[in-house]
């Protein structure tokens, strides 16, 4: 393959995606010749026009809704879907026809990932639908046309590209969106955690100073609160012949909580208000209202000083003077509902409130039943305090019952809001204080909305030998559940026992060791088993079998299955195998059934379609 | 126009087909008699060129228009009688109408005041001003330099991006009508 003249980064998020690139034939050192590339996209009926993001929003729209004229743009695209700012502008009108936060559902559990699910409120069987998969396709397939077509003698699929996942998705949810890259044409494709490209973005903006902003025994905490989601991770700062490296030791649960439950928490506070008042709201009203919310929301935090800012929801009707709702939105509403209900001040031991869900909550998306971003926060540290135990000739300063860290970078548009930062930084620094650890210290990424793609598109560059990288492979250890050999006892589950396949920090491009223990799987019949992930289990070798452990400790994934083809074989026979547990070159796990005899391999699937009905 | 100067064979062509002409053709004698006695002011002036006016493009005022209502409700607010409502009711209609033409405003335009001076300071204006950047009024006598105090510092458009626009597309509709099914 011929060399690659760019390496793009993209920023696949659940509410916008962004480009970056850098110009490899112009870069060196830290001298790096990066741009972002401005989409161009429908912003009205008819109209195209470029912006640095593209909403991660797709409408379906009725054959007779639009004019098919009025949807041309500058490539010859796909018909009977608008992606960007036109759907999510229509959207919110007609939220039957829209699919949004694909990227959530990609990493729902409870959902068959491949189905066409999406939009879930679609009634009957009129609109399309989609998978959130395709909708993922879709996406990078749009951006892949935007970059063609204005770079027309390198296509986006002879490119590096490097594509961000939350640092929390899972091992299927990973695999689905490198799937969904080399589906929309990505070639030479590789993964990067969010988190991390975040602070690459930084070190890249610091042109090499990053080095005196932070010294070794350093542990960076990064908290990002995008549109959808909050993703944490700790990065260690440790030392190897005399130059600094970078290990990301940690990251946290998936947490679906972010920027839109903040904006659409104040549009209720103030809906609440109105509904007081006698004035109901209508949904294309909440939608105008949560907008109005959003701007007096930067407003007031920006200005402490202010005591209101009025709030208006214009009528639908031409009559704007004499059909608007006036209302306002106060500095106290604004400080109860987002900083102390977002990001209460809280004690280090407070942990996030959990309730049993009920069985309906499978239809929608599994989000975080405590919105208190603080006290995910400690859990977090608290679950992490084993997190450098292993870095050789580091101090780790774990006191309280939590790790320590000694600096934090911000990222996602949240923190456009000074006053949620510092806010963050004031809890944190009252858990340290108490401890008698020093106060964390902020460093300052730029900005806020595009460093996770322009981080991407640097770590494509710095993978070429360009720069420092932050090591640490898999930030979890995984294991498949084995049931154990005792005589059934009606009523009692038989006990499970966990083999683990894969050890915490298995670089890219590295083989696990075979496990000694063998599985019979039934040639032609699809066996599944269950499957385990730990986040704190950082000691657990390949054939280590696990018991009993604390319920923290190990979370349940999704079911995965193996299906041993009937070739050569008789189906029914029963086949000794090994499971071994890799990790690809593009950052996904690969799980393979290795029989003891024979040189054959067959991939175990991780993302499982759900049975029928089930 | 300038004419090109001849060459001297072109000249010599010239002289040749002139000295024939005027054996000939005793019109063309007289008039060679006029321009040797008056010189090139003995020709008739050109003609000059009608000031030329052109008509705007409607498209790229429709498709502003429709970008301020879309955003800010801009033709909503201008078709409204506003005789019948107070001032705190036309108040709030205009933050979202200030709210969304602000951002199609700075969306779509770079603007930047003409002068870069606080309004109320003094100014001198240099011979050979953009009189159309600057206008000045009041006690206008005299000659360059001027000297006046800056009532408004003026806008002027440095960057204009608008939206591309579909060859299909009717920009006279600046909202479309909306049913609700």
């Amino acid at each position: 393959m011929s060399e690659a003249r760019y390496a793009v980064g993209i920023d696949l998020g659940t509410t916008h995606c962004a480009l970056s690139y850098v110009d490899l034939t112009h870069s060196q050192g830290d001298e790096v010749a990066q741009d972002l590339m401005r989409v161009p996209q429908l912003t009205a009926p008819g109209a195209v026009e470029e912006r640095p993001l593209l909403p991660s929003f797709l409408y379906l729209p009725h054959p007779d809704e639009l004019a098919a004229d009025d949807l041309t743009l500058p490539w010859a695209s796909e018909p009977g879907a608008i992606l960007g700012e036109l759907a999510r502008s229509i959207g919110a009108r007609t939220p039957i026809r829209l699919v949004s936060s694909a990227k959530s559902w990609l990493c729902h559990p409870g959902v068959d990932r491949r189905a066409a699910i999406l939009p879930p409120g679609a009634p009957g069987d009129e609109v399309p639908r989609l998978s959130p998969y395709e909708a993922s396709v879709r996406y990078l397939r749009y951006l892949r046309n935007a970059w063609d077509q204005a770079h027309p003698d390198d296509d986006l699929a002879a490119q590096e590209v490097t594509v961000t996942v939350p640092a929390s998705f899972d091992p299927a949810a990973r695999e689905l969106t490198a799937d969904a890259a080399l589906a929309a044409g990505l070639q030479r494709l590789v993964l990067l955690e969010e988190p991390q490209a975040a602070l690459y973005s930084w070190i890249h903006d610091s042109q090499g100073d990053w080095r005196n902003q932070v010294h070794v025994g350093d542990i960076i905490l990064v908290i990002d609160v995008g549109g959808g989601t909050t993703d944490l991770s700790l990065i260690a700062v440790t030392e190897r012949e005399g130059t600094l490296e970078l290990t990301r030791v940690a990251v946290g649960d998936h947490i679906l909580l972010g920027g839109d439950n903040m904006d659409l928490a104040l549009a209720h506070v103030v809906k609440a208000k109105l509904s007081a008042e006698g004035k109901s709201l209508d949904p294309w009203q909440v939608q105008a209202l949560t907008h109005g919310c959003r701007h007096a929301k930067e407003a007031l935090l920006a200005d402490p000083s202010l005591d209101a800012i009025p709030v208006v929801v214009p009528s639908r009707g031409t009559r704007l003077i004499g059909g608007s709702i006036r209302t306002e939105l106060t500095h106290d509403e604004v400080a109860r509902t987002l900083v102390d209900g977002f990001f209460p001040g809280v004690p280090v031991d407070a942990r996030p409130a959990t309730r049993a869900r009920g069985a309906l909550t499978q239809l929608g998306l599994p989000y975080a039943q405590d919105a208190a971003v603080t006290r995910h926060l400690a859990a977090f540290l608290a679950a992490q305090t084993g997190a450098t135990a292993d870095l050789p000739g580091f101090v780790a300063s774990t006191g309280g019952g939590f790790l320590h860290p000694t600096a934090v970078l911000f990222n996602g548009g949240v923190f456009k809001a000074k006053v949620l930062a510092e806010r963050v930084l004031e809890v944190v620094n009252g858990w340290l204080a108490a401890d008698g650890a020093p106060p964390v210290r902020p460093i300052e990424g730029t900005d806020l909305d595009l460093s996770v793609a322009r981080g991407a598109a640097y770590y494509g560059y710095v993978r070429r030998g360009g720069g420092v990288r932050i090591r640490g492979g898999t930030a979890r250890s995984y294991y498949v559940g084995v049931e154990s050999a005792m005589p059934a006892v009606p009523g009692i589950e038989p006990p499970i026992q966990a083999l683990c396949l894969a050890p915490f920090g298995m670089e890219e491009g590295t083989e696990a060791e075979i496990p000694p223990q063998e599985f019979g799987l039934v040639v032609g019949e699809p066996v599944r088993f269950r499957f385990f992930g730990s986040s704190v289990r950082r000691d657990d070798q390949v054939g280590v079998l696990l018991e009993d452990w604390p319920a923290e400790e190990l979370e349940e994934l999704e079911e995965i299955q193996a299906t041993l083809p009937a070739e050569g074989r008789t189906p029914g026979e029963v086949v000794p195998v090994h499971l071994r547990a890799s990790v690809t070159e593009v950052g996904t796990l690969r799980l393979e059934a290795v029989p003891r005899t024979g040189s054959e391999r067959w991939k175990v699937e991780l993302n499982v379609r759900s049975a029928p009905g089930g | 126009m300038a004419v090109p100067m001849p060459s001297v064979i072109q000249r010599l062509s010239i002289a040749l087909a002139s000295f024939w002409r005027a054996l000939v053709d005793p019109q063309f004698a007289a008039a060679v008699a006029k321009l040797r006695a008056d010189g090139p002011a003995a020709l008739p002036p050109a003609r000059p060129e009608p000031p030329h006016l052109q008509a705007a493009e409607p498209n790229a005022a429709l498709q502003l228009l429709g970008l301020l209502q879309q955003e800010g409700r801009f033709v909503d607010f201008l078709q409204e009688d506003v005789a019948a409502y107070s001032d705190a009711e036309v108040g709030a209609a205009v933050r979202v109408v200030h709210e969304g033409c602000r951002k199609t405003l700075s969306q779509h335009f770079t603007i930047e005041a003409v002068r870069a001076e606080p309004e109320g300071t003094r100014v001198t204006l240099p011979g050979g001003f953009d009189a159309a950047a600057v206008r000045l009024t009041g006690n206008v006598l005299g000659q360059p330099p001027f000297t006046g105090s800056l009532t408004h510092k003026g806008w002027r458009v440095t960057e204009v991006r608008l939206p591309k626009v579909a060859s299909g597309h009717d920009l006279r509709i600046l909202a479309p009508a909306e049913v609700e099914l």
